[in-house]
Order: C-alpha cells, then structure tokens, then sequence
C-alpha cells in the first residue's frame, strides 16, 4: 500500500500539457527522487501530490490521514510581515518550546529561535522550512530543490540531514531536484521525468537508461558513477566503469 | 462631555480597531487597491441605497460585498490584478459619483459619504460599527493560524490541508464589511488610510504577527482619539484628521525605527 499516489495523471497550463499520462507512488519510509531538465513539470508534479494543483485528467490517491510535510523550493516573507523563527514554527498548528528547539536542532539550525526569519543566511532558512515540516511528525516529506542557492558543500550537508531525518523518524522522503549526482547517490529509487515518466527505478538503473542519458547526456551518468566510486564499494565494477570511461 | 462628541468618539475607536487588525492582513497580503476598489463601491452604494430607500450600511454592504466577489473571481484567471483593480476601484468611484448625482437628495450629502461625517453617529450606527467590529475580530481570531499560513504561502497551507481560496475568500468579506462600518466614521476615500497606516506603522516596533496587529490596534485607536480632538480643536473634518495623526504617528515610529536599526 503505497502513501501517496498520482494515477494517469494529466496538467495542462492554457494549450501548454506540463504533465501527460504520469503515475508514480511513495512507499513507507523510501527516499525517492524526481530528477529532470527544466520545465519537465517537476514542481508540478510535486504541487498536484500537495493539493496545490487539481490536475485535468488522472487523479491523486492519499491514504486516509496522511501528513506531508513540505518544504517549497522558495518561500517570499513579504518584509512587512514580521515573523521569528519560533512564530514560524507554529505555523500552521501550534507546537510546544521543546519540540520547536528538538526540530530546529534536528534540522541543524539549534538556537535561532529569537532570529526574524528574514535575518537567517539561505542555508539557516532551508533547514528551518525543513524543521517546520518536520514537526508535524509527517509521513512524507516532500522537498522541492531545497538546496537551491546553497553551494556545494552547504547542499550535501543538507541531504545527509534528511538521510538523519529519514532515519530518525522514518518518513518517506520525496525530492525534487537537478544536482543528479548528489540526490541520486542518496535515493531508493529515482524517477526520471520530462512531462511523463521516462524511466524509473534505482539510480544505477535509471542512470544506465537508454532515456535518461538521452535527456541528461552521458556526462552527467559519469558524474554519478564517479560519486559511487568515491563512495561505494566496488561490487559492480563492470557498470561502474562503463560509466566512468563515457565520462571521459 | 457633549454626548455626540462620545458616541463620536465611540464610533471613530470601534471603527479604528477593527480597521487596524484587518489592515494588517491587508499590508502583508499586498491588498491595498483591493481595498480602494472594495471602498470605492461603497459609493455606488451610498447613491442606490438613497435611490431606494433602504439603510446605507445594508446598501454599502451589498455594493462592498459584490464588488469583493468580483475581485475575488477574477483574481484566480491570470488577468494583470494590478490593472483590474485600477480600472475597477477608480470606475467604482466614478459610476458611484454619477449615480449620486443622478440621486435626488443624495447630491447634498456627498462629501459626508466621500470623508465620513463621525459627529452625527446615531446610537443604531454604533451597534453597527461595534457589532461589525467584534464580528470581523472573532473571525480573524478564529481563522488566524490559517490566515497567516496561507498569506506565507499558499502552497504550504495547502500541504497542511487548508484552502488558501476560502482563506482568501474569508478576508475579501471581512473587508467588505468593515468597509461597510467605516464609511460613516472616515468616508469611502479614506477607508484605505484606516486599514494600511496603522499596520504600517506598527511594523517596526513588532517581532511577531500578532505583536503587529496589537499595535496596528492600538496606533489605531489612539489616531481615531486624537484625530477627533484635532478636529474639535481647530474646526476640521473629523475623517481627514484622524488619518493625519495617524500618518504622523507612521512618520514617526518608521523613522524611530531606521535610527534604532542604524545604531544597531
């Protein structure tokens, strides 16, 4: 039984179709990725699964009482709006000091309670969207390019703590992002999308596929068999170096 | 003290209060010709509830109300919003001044309908405005996480289950509502003055959403006191002077607040 699940699902914007015919699904507890080119309907996707989008044709199937959390790929304080980070916190239901102080530690951001949100630096702010998901004790959290802006090693700093959230807590995790070499490495399962799904599975499959190296390139491949080979044991040697001599 | 100044005095505070709390909303949502335009049709209102003999209040409120709708179904078709509400705030205005014109006995009350005409508050008008007034705060209060949640952003109320539409939609009829209260107290050009000064000039002294609003009320209605005694004072228009003070008290705390932020 899966936690959340878009079937067939179909978004146009005016004569524009931003998604056609997409089916995926969550799993308990599962890291999974949407990697793709811009403008392949990525955040849409993920704003249909939330509710923010009612897509024309398909539908989206929850189970009953599912909490997701979210963290937007952006999010504009307007400067009249005051708001701390422990205001922020409470948004959208209340939750008590101690909780606040263990989700912002979680995060990575202890202390920064007192702070206006508009006084944190960019990676302070991301980590504090991420302690505001997580404190409604989601089953899902869903991430939308949450490193954007974040330089490279102030990103993977950012995945190893959902890789701690995820462990800690157990939710699902559902990404959205570009830097294919980092999400990847970090994900169950990868799916690769340009306005439907192109391919799907773990991300050594996904990367050997035919169509992801046809919307990414081979470059990008090599990328990811570079980060495993710096990472991982050498138990497919064979695959690993395909990848590493096309990078080449 | 004279009992017209009081019942003035009562209507302009009520009115200042509940046009603080909401104007907060309004500034941080970017509202403000919404606001206008909503204001504006108060006079279209004015001119049809006169023509037919029914209350202002119930015709400006229904005029108010129509007008919020519209604004609120077109807000969602990716029209420009900001020349719409130009061109529906400012034809409000003007079909609103014809239609008083073309209004036997309207015409000679015009500017009491444009600038408000507090002095000659009745005890009924009053439990409109305080009545209007404390429903407009139970709504806020009741929808409040929900409102700040959605005005942060409207894909975060939707992942937690809340409608930013019905939020947006619960906002747009409190307007109109207290723009209904308001017009006898500051007039349909200076509805907008009321909602966005006091918000404004709370904000710097404010650390939190509600710490805001408190101010907002608070700068509110001391602006409503002291713009009525002003009035009495030097023989002025009771509406123009409330904003006055209300304007000086923006000038003063925003610049109270870059100098402290400068001296860190």
């Amino acid at each position: 039984m899966s936690l959340i699940a878009a079937e067939k699902v179909d978004v146009r914007y005016g004569s524009a179709l931003v998604l056609h015919g997409v089916s995926m699904a969550i799993r308990k507890g599962e890291i999974v990725t949407i990697v793709g080119p811009n403008g392949s309907g990525k955040s849409t996707l993920l704003r249909v699964l939330i509710g923010a989008i009612r897509p024309q044709g398909g539908r989206v199937l929850r189970q009953s009482g599912l909490k997701i959390g979210y963290v937007p790929q952006k999010l504009h304080i307007d400067p009249t709006l005051p708001m701390t980070v422990r205001r922020f916190l409470d948004l959208p239901g209340r939750v008590t000091n101690v909780a606040a102080e263990a989700a912002l530690a979680q995060a990575g951001v202890p202390g920064v309670a007192r702070q206006q949100m508009a006084g944190l630096s960019g990676g302070q702010f991301q980590r504090v969207l991420l302690a505001r998901a997580i404190l409604s004790e989601p089953d899902v959290l869903m991430l939308d390019e949450p490193t954007q802006g974040l330089d490279q090693p102030g990103s993977a700093s950012f995945y190893r703590q959902i890789e701690e959230v995820r462990r800690t807590t157990g939710c699902a995790v559902l990404m959205v992002s570009h830097e294919l070499h980092v999400v990847m490495s970090a994900s169950d399962r990868v799916i690769c999308l340009n306005g439907h799904v192109c391919c799907e599975g773990t991300p050594e499959v996904v990367s050997a596929a035919p169509a992801y190296l046809e919307l990414f390139g081979t470059g990008t491949g090599g990328a990811l068999a570079l980060y495993r080979h710096d990472h991982d044991h050498h138990d497919h040697p064979d695959h690993h170096h395909h990848h590493h001599d096309a990078a080449e | 003290m004279d009992d017209f100044l009081f019942r003035a005095g009562l209507a302009a505070v009520g009115t200042a209060l509940a046009a603080g709390l909401l104007g907060c909303f309004v500034v941080w949502r970017r509202m403000a010709y919404f606001g206008d335009a909503t204001a504006h049709a108060a006079i279209l209102g004015v001119a049809l509830s006169l023509g037919f003999s029914v209350s202002v209040f119930a015709g400006v409120l229904g005029v108010a109300l129509l007008m919020a709708l519209v604004i609120h179904a077109l807000s969602d078709r990716g029209f420009g919003m900001d020349t719409i509400l130009g061109v529906l705030a400012h034809g409000a205005l003007a079909v609103g001044l014809v239609a008083v014109a073309l209004t036997h006995g309207a015409r000679a009350n015009l500017e009491s309908y444009l600038f408000g005409d507090v002095l000659t508050v009745t005890q009924g008008d009053l439990a409109v405005i305080w009545g209007g007034g404390a429903l407009v705060a139970g709504v806020l209060w009741w929808h409040w996480q929900a409102l700040l949640t959605a005005t942060l952003s409207p894909d975060l109320a939707c992942a937690a289950g809340i409608d930013p539409r019905r939020e947006q939609l619960v906002l747009t009829l409190l307007l109109a509502t207290v723009v209904a209260v308001s017009i006898k107290v500051v007039g349909a050009l200076l509805i907008t003055a009321l909602l966005i000064i006091p918000a404004a000039a709370a904000r710097s002294l404010a650390r939190t959403p509600e710490g805001m609003a408190l101010v907002a009320m608070g700068i509110g209605g001391l602006s409503a006191l002291g713009g009525l005694w002003m009035a009495v004072l030097l023989d002025t228009p009771v509406g123009p002077s409330i904003v006055c003070v209300a304007v000086g008290a923006f000038a003063v705390l925003t610049v109270a607040g870059q100098l402290r932020k400068m001296r860190g």
